[in-house]
């Protein structure tokens, strides 16, 4: 047997039916507290990467193209060596091994190598004294470019072979393609009552964390290397970081610091990365490199423009009969995590309602702007937007409430989707139950005064993946417990908290299975020498896979103090029960210690104590080439009612609020739950509303600063209400699943939706500008009119 | 971090100090009020000044005062959130107050000043970058290159005068008062420009805005300021439209101007609107008609570019929303215009 079946259905974590235990009979969990960084957060106590200063530290600063698309034909460092204060300058010869987070698809390089694919690609890097100087130095430094053709636009790229933007890729600039289909959509859709066959396009947008990325190297006299980066992932960047700089990976620890928002665009290694630990290694002292706004705008990984094509049908009640899509994905210049992205853009679509027959064929292609990669939502935002528009308008057709659609649509729970996903516990019903509720839907959808309007959708997302993105059966989370004499257990996680809370998650785990204080448990996360391997914070897996391996390690740790108590007491095991920081007999309630006393008597009893725990997931996905991807082993749902307000005159949508219904499975902490929905609902509003991440005509970012890339302020943000659904998962800590990224999507096709409701136009083209908004009026005044016209017409006949 | 040039920054206390250092150090040296547009355009290198000279110590500059002829006598150094909370501010330039109620967000107005915003420089969404980004297009007319992208062959920047305060100053007929190593002079706000987005003021080099004057206002005063962004707060104006209206005892309009700004180096006084006002009563329908009509004038007269971020032909259709917006909510003593 090996670490993967050790954790399929009937784990060992369940001895109680989840659904058993009502959160009251939990100590921690179901709780509302505080996250256990939230105080050194607050007060500026926190430690974060560009917090560190090291003796002798060198500052780092990397020049970028200003070309699009060139040949890199020569790099000159003779004058920057020069200045008083430059320690070392290195270009793409220094580190030609080329990376990428996904290991089939490696085409970037610290550095360039031969080519620059976008404007603001690194070219070289410099380490000086300080910044000032590293800045000058760039300056110093000569290229010569060979300019080539720029691709800026998808489907010039789709139909132009050369230049090729990878020339080793074969198929000119596509970067991955994925037909797949299910039943036979086609005779489904024959057969339909209504048919739907419509565009939809999603523009691109970025994280904008709010810590820029910044990287910090040692390199020791014993050929030591330490790198501390704000990412979210920390395993992927030591292999790349052994990849590229070819050290043995035990010759290389990588630290993730206090970090200050991520989203996604902080899961690839980055080219700082590299630069300041190969700088670190040439120059034998500590090197920073912090990036400047505008250098994470160039970074981006974010958000994938698609270009959308929807056909679906249903019966004359309503029932879906197929879907068949077609995507055009815009994917910037490298890989990233594309290959997945592109299976996302179809395998993540079907759920919550069961699909009878379904086929997409998505293409995904290179072009000369900044990557895209992951942003939360990864791969299954934009066709979530497109669908649930759709959806709206078979209702619209059909007479149908949109609630109602979606209700008569609904897949079921303890299920397999059309495309060989399983899905375990699924709480959509209820999550459309509490928004039509929370919202007054019935009483107000399509009864609101003209310029208002109600709008719903619903999603689903994974919670983790199957498989890690390198093949590989060992566990995808790993624990480690320390128990002290103090009676402080400390947990040591691989898992990168990202401000979501993961670190939180670990101490409740281990208060609520130890019966401890909360202020008992310490976290030490994300440390490569230090914490047991997890794959990071991506996909929404770490409450689910840390979280069942946080479990596991506390409940073979609970057995040895369990029977150490017994053992001193001279009673059965089952009497004794560890609450709140005390030992008691369940049965003698004068009998009492603390839980220091417990560590003591069990480090007597067993020696030396610790424990370990893990978690894999069981065999998933679907039987066919990319049937693993997408597979998860829980899914989260959600429903989200927008209510909007258009100014006609001025075309600006203004959203009132939303109710945000999330079936989470258990909210181990409430609270932290919450903020995750409203957060999301945030974020994915503001795709909608103002963000826009996009180039001008010279292939320059059309503005990298918080100035002009308008994230919405406290002043744009409507009023969110979180309506937590807990429908337990068999498979999850407790029952939980996610809660990062799923609340995010239903919330841009809603606000098409209300928006329709609201003036009667149908917004399918992100952003939601003005000026698209008082297009569309106007378009439909034009058609208005020549309705009435014809209806005179006739008339008259 | 974008790093800041090095540069040498001295803090007089007395305004005969900073004229004098000013007047040594001749065209490398700078004037700095709040810093809050100064330091971004020097991170950006549009300015690598070697001296910069500090207005913060000058208490005179500061403060808002009624003079002895009814005139409001604001110090340019005067913050914009006190500006805005003025009462005197509040009752005898309600456009004024508006307006730089709705400048940026509410730290920077803490930071920035009423005479640095009236001084502004233009904006440009090809200017207003780093060196980087102004070096890989190949930088623009207005500061290192010759080209314009805004207009194609164009021999005239047309970066956009993007201070808020500046049109609410224009309806109020302000005056400002400058002093130098050559004297004081005063000049009314409306003689301040140019129309150059390079430089968009005339002025010699070391003359520092002392006070900005407002002459005084009947009881029949009523103004407003709206103004177009894309966020609720931080964002400059896409548009901005101050509005003036006087009236006489019988709520008749005696005289009315409107300023807009956000369009081109100048803001824009629109023609023809007191002759369409005139004689009204603000709550009867012919003015609310003729309303429109001043509505259609200032959209025939405003003709936004593609300088400043936003799609222009937008811009464009705003004019006349907010100009009549702003009319009514000047009429109806409220505002601002702002859609938060
Ligand atoms: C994110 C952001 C958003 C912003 N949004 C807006 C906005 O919406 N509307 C708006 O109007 N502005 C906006 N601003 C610009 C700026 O904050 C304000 O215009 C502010 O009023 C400038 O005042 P200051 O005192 O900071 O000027 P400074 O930056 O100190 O100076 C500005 C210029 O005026 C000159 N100067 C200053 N004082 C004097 C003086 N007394 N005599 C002679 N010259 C002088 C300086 O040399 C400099 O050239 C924004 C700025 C930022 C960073
Ligand atoms: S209008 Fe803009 S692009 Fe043209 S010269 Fe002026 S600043 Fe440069």
């Amino acid at each position: 047997m090996s670490a993967r079946d050790l954790h399929g259905p009937g784990a060992p974590w369940g001895p109680e039916a989840p659904g058993a235990k009502a959160n009251a009979d939990f100590g921690v969990v179901g709780k509302a507290h505080r996250k256990i960084d939230g105080l050194a957060k607050a007060t500026g106590a926190a430690v974060y990467t560009d917090d560190l200063q090291l003796p002798g530290m060198l500052h780092a600063k990397t020049l970028r193209s200003p070309h699009a698309h060139a040949r890199v034909k020569r790099v000159d460092f003779t004058k920057a060596l020069a200045l008083p204060g430059v320690h070392a300058a290195i270009g793409g010869d220094s580190m030609p091994i080329k990376y990428g987070v996904i290991p089939w698809t490696p085409d970037e390089n610290a550095l360039a190598v031969d080519k620059v694919r976008f404007i603001g690609d690194p070219v070289a890097a410099v380490a000086a004294l300080d910044e000032d100087t590293a800045n000058a130095a760039l300056k110093l430094i000569e290229v010569e470019y060979e300019v080539l053709h720029a691709y800026f636009d998808p489907r010039e790229a789709l139909a132009r072979t050369a230049p090729a933007i990878h020339e080793s890729k074969k198929g000119g600039n596509v970067s991955k393609s994925v037909q797949l289909d299910f039943g036979d959509v086609d005779s489904a859709l024959s057969q339909a009552a209504v048919v739907v066959e419509d565009d939809y396009t999603f523009h691109g947008t970025t994280h904008a964390p709010i810590e820029p990325h910044c990287a910090v190297a040692t390199y020791s006299a014993d050929g030591l290397l330490t790198l501390w980066s704000a990412t979210q992932i920390t395993h992927y960047v030591h292999r790349a970081l052994s990849r590229v700089l070819e050290l043995p990976p035990h010759k290389i620890r990588v630290i993730q610091p206090c970090l200050g928002g991520a989203f996604g665009g902080k899961s690839d290694p980055f080219s700082l990365e590299f630069c300041v630990s190969k700088l670190a290694m040439l120059t034998g002292r500590p090197v920073k490199m912090l990036w400047t706004r505008e250098e994470v705008f160039y970074a981006h990984r974010g958000r994938h423009p698609m270009q959308m094509h929807y056909r679906s049908g249903a019966t004359a009640d309503g029932k879906l009969l197929g879907v068949d899509a077609k995507i055009l994905i815009d994917g910037g210049s490298y890989s990233s995590f594309g290959l997945v992205t592109t299976y996302y853009s179809g395998q993540l679509l079907t759920g919550p309602y069961h699909f009878p027959s379904y086929r997409f064929d998505s293409t995904r292609v290179f072009t000369n702007k900044p990557p895209c990669g992951p942003k939360r939502g990864h791969g299954s935002v934009q066709p979530r937007f497109a669908f649930e528009i759709q959806l709206d308008q078979l209702a619209e057709k059909l007479g149908l409430d949109p609630l109602e659609i979606r209700r008569r649509n609904f897949q079921g729970d303890f299920t397999r989707t059309v495309n060989g996903q399983r899905i375990t516990s699924n709480g959509f019903l209820q999550c459309l139950d509490e928004v039509e509720r929370a919202s007054d839907w019935r009483a107000r959808k399509g009864k609101l005064p003209f310029g208002r309007g109600l709008g719903v959708a619903g999603s689903m997302y994974i919670s983790g993946t199957n498989y890690p993105v390198y093949p590989n059966e060992m566990p995808q989370a790993g624990v480690q417990l320390k128990v002290d004499r103090s009676g402080l257990v400390t947990v040591f996680t691989g898992g990168n908290d990202i401000g979501q809370g993961s670190n939180s998650l670990c101490a409740y785990i281990v208060a609520e299975e130890l019966g401890l204080k909360l202020d008992q448990v310490r976290v030490v996360a994300a440390d490569t020498d230090l914490c047991p391997v997890d794959l990071g914070a991506y996909s929404s897996r770490v409450t689910f896979m840390v979280g069942n391996a946080t479990i596991d390690a506390c409940r073979k740790l609970r057995e040895q103090l369990v029977a150490a108590v017994a053992a001193k007491w001279e009673c059965a095991a089952g009497r004794v029960r560890f609450i709140d920081g005390l030992v008691v007999d369940l049965e003698d309630v004068s009998r009492s210690m603390s839980t220091m006393e417990a560590f003591q008597l069990a480090e007597t009893k067993f020696d030396t104590l610790g424990a370990t725990g893990s978690y894999n997931t069981p065999t998933l996905g679907g039987d066919y080439r990319g049937g693993t991807i997408g597979a998860s082993p829980a899914y989260s749902f959600t429903a989200h009612v927008v209510e909007c307000e258009v100014d006609v005159e001025t075309g600006r949508i203004t959203v009132e609020r939303v109710w945000i219904a999330h079936d989470c499975g258990r909210a181990i902490n409430p609270m932290i739950v919450a903020g995750q929905m409203e957060g999301s609902a945030y974020m994915g509003l503001a795709e909608a509303v103002l963000e826009d991440h996009d180039i001008n005509r010279f292939g320059l970012h059309k503005g990298p600063s918080l100035l002009d890339y308008r994230i919405p302020t406290s002043l744009d943000t409507p009023e969110f209400h979180a309506l937590i659904v807990e429908s337990l998962d068999p498979e999850g800590p407790y029952g939980a699943k996610e809660a990062g990224e799923g609340p995010l999507h239903p919330s841009l096709p809603a606000l098409s939706n209300a928006v329709y409701d609201a003036v009667g136009i149908r917004l399918k083209h992100l952003p939601f500008t003005p000026a698209k908004v008082l297009a569309a009026l106007r378009e439909q005044r034009a058609a208005a009119k020549q309705e009435s016209t014809g209806a005179l017409a006739r008339g008259a006949r | 971090m974008l790093r800041l040039p090095k540069f040498e920054l001295r803090t007089p206390t007395t305004l005969e100090q900073a004229i004098e250092w000013l007047e040594e150090a001749g065209p490398s040296a700078l004037i700095v009020a709040g810093g809050t547009d100064l330091v971004p355009n020097m991170k950006h290198e549009l300015f690598t000044p070697e001296l910069v000279v500090s207005l913060a110590g000058i208490a005179e500059l500061r403060g808002i005062r009624r003079d002895h002829d009814g005139a409001l006598s604001i110090g340019a150094m005067t913050s914009l959130e006190e500006v805005a909370a003025n009462e005197l501010v509040r009752a005898q330039a309600p456009a004024l107050a508006q307006a730089c109620s709705l400048v940026a967000g509410p730290q920077l107005r803490s930071m920035g000043t009423l005479g640095g915003n009236v001084m502004l420089d233009t904006r440009c969404q090809w200017y207003n970058q780093t060196y980087f980004w102004r070096q890989a297009l190949g930088f623009c007319m207005k500061k290192d290159g010759s080209l314009c992208h805004v207009v194609a062959g164009g021999k005239n920047c047309v970066a956009a005068a993007s201070n808020d305060s500046a049109p609410a100053l224009m309806t109020l007929g302000a005056n400002l008062e400058f002093e130098s190593a050559k004297g004081a002079r005063e000049t009314p706000i409306d003689e301040l420009w140019l129309a150059d987005g390079i430089r968009n003021k005339k002025l010699e080099h070391g003359e520092i805005l002392t006070r900005i004057r407002v002459p005084p206002v009947g009881t029949g005063h009523r103004g407003a300021y709206g103004k177009l962004r894309d966020r609720g707060s931080i964002d400059f104006p896409l548009l901005g439209v101050a509005v003036r209206l006087d009236l006489d005892s019988a709520q008749r309009v005696e005289h009315a101007d409107i300023v807009i700004t956000a369009l081109a180096a100048q803001p824009k006084r629109i023609s023809k609107v007191v002759e369409t006002l005139r004689g009204l009563e603000v709550e009867s329908p012919e003015f609310a008609s003729a309303c429109e009509t001043v509505a259609a004038l200032a959209h025939k007269q405003c003709r936004p570019l593609p300088n400043i971020p936003g799609d222009h032909d937008y811009r464009r259709e705003m004019v006349p929303v907010y100009v009549r917006r702003t009319l009514a909510a000047a009429a109806a003593r409220s505002g601002p215009v702002h859609h938060v």
